[in-house]
């Protein structure tokens, strides 16, 4: 995985990622942890999954569950993260 | 006096109480055999100060200072000493005998024991009314409840050391009496034990125990999820040890167990067991 692959692929690279977590397609906007799917260790697996695939880091204020409840959710965040770090 | 602790063992358990301390602004003396342990310990701790952050476990405060030794005589000066080394009654009672030779009159001495009686490990330290155990759960930093195991030798005013160490690190407790296993360890253990069993003999593979225990009777992960979150060669000396102690065939380790055990399968800290695991989770 490189990361600079076109932003759209974004959520979908997040989302397959996601299907082998929760046996089955996961919608954009669906709820990972009404759905039981962001448990506590999921959680992390993810923060670890999407700096590590899209070379960001992801610390301070925004490493908060709310930023991980959708896949639309993660993607707005590592979208930010990437510009701020190209930017920089 | 800095409120520094020093935990004893940074396995799986010794790793995540130091977490928990650390987050709450506690510094921690790490004590392990090997530095190589007490390297992957510190990045492991890194890890879990991020997850605790993550889900909203940690007080916004900065997190204490730890510190790394291969000296149990490190822990001089400490406020207590949590001994969580692997359940192995001889090593506790080496290390026990170690430390309580070494630190103040008045420290607290916690065994993280699962379930060895506190009155048995009383035996190894100079002050047996300063000795209690807290069995924390995994992971520590996590699980909000501990349960308290007081000897018949603990006096109230180490019940009291416990009440304040516990509110320092935000974690109600329980208190039961001194009883191999507790009441937790009592009834998961053989839970767990039964589960594997029950693969064994072929009746339902692991996922399947596991999501019918969450599904038809609210277990948070399933008995083997927790088991390979535990360590398996944790659970198979505990299970020895309560086996030894209660007598009870149902402790008695199954094959199903001690066959991952042999094979190296300890579970998450050792990236598979009853299931496979990525190199991030562990
Ligand atoms: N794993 C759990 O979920 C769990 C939960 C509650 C209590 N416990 C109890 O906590 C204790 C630790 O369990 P764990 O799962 O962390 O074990 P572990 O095998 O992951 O770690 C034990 C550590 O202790 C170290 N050690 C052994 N002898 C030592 C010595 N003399 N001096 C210093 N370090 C030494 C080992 O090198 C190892 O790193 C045990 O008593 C266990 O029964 C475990």
């Amino acid at each position: 995985m490189t990361t600079d692959q076109a932003v759209d692929s974004v959520p979908s690279t997040i989302s397959s990622y996601l299907e082998t977590k929760a046996g089955g397609p996961v919608e954009h906007d669906a709820d990972l942890a009404a759905a039981g799917v962001l448990t506590s260790m999921v959680a992390m697996e993810i923060v670890v999954f999407l700096e590590s695939t899209f070379g960001i880091s992801i610390v301070g204020r925004d490493l908060k569950l709310d930023n991980f409840r959708t896949v639309d959710s993660m993607a707005a965040l590592v979208t930010r993260l990437r510009e701020n770090r190209d930017n920089a | 006096m800095t409120r520094r602790i020093t935990v004893l063992g940074a396995g799986v358990m010794g790793t995540g109480i130091t977490t928990l301390a650390l987050a709450h602004g506690i510094p921690v003396t790490l004590v392990d055999l090997e530095t190589a342990v007490l390297d992957r310990a510190r990045a492991s701790v890194g890890r879990q100060l991020r997850h605790a952050q993550l889900l909203g476990a940690a007080p916004d405060v900065p997190p204490g200072e730890l510190t790394t030794s291969t000296s149990a005589a490190d822990c001089a000066g400490s406020i207590a000493v949590i001994e969580a080394i692997s359940e192995h009654a001889e090593q506790k009672d080496k290390i026990l005998r170690e430390v309580s030779g070494i630190v103040d009159p008045g420290t607290v001495i916690v065994s993280n024991t699962s379930g060895i009686p506190i009155d048995e490990l009383a035996a190894s330290v100079e002050r047996p009314d300063e000795l209690v155990g807290i069995h924390f759960m995994n992971p520590p930093y996590l699980i909000t409840m501990v349960e308290i195991a007081r000897g018949p030798r603990t006096s109230d005013r180490t019940m009291e050391s416990v009440r304040d160490l516990l509110n320092l690190v935000n974690r109600r407790g329980i208190a039961v009496r001194d009883a191999p296993g507790f009441v937790t360890s009592r009834l998961l253990h053989p839970m767990i034990n039964n589960a594997a069993r029950i693969v064994g003999e072929g009746v339902a593979d692991a996922a399947e125990v596991d999501e019918l225990m969450a599904g038809c009777l609210g277990h948070p992960t399933g008995p083997l999820r927790t088991a390979d979150l535990i360590g398996l060669d944790n659970l198979a000396d505990s299970l020895f040890a309560l086996h030894e102690r209660l007598g009870d065939p149902q402790f008695l380790p199954c094959e199903q167990l001690l066959d991952h055990v042999r094979a190296g399968r300890l579970g998450r800290k050792s990236g598979s067991g009853f299931y496979e695991y990525e190199e991030i989770t562990r």
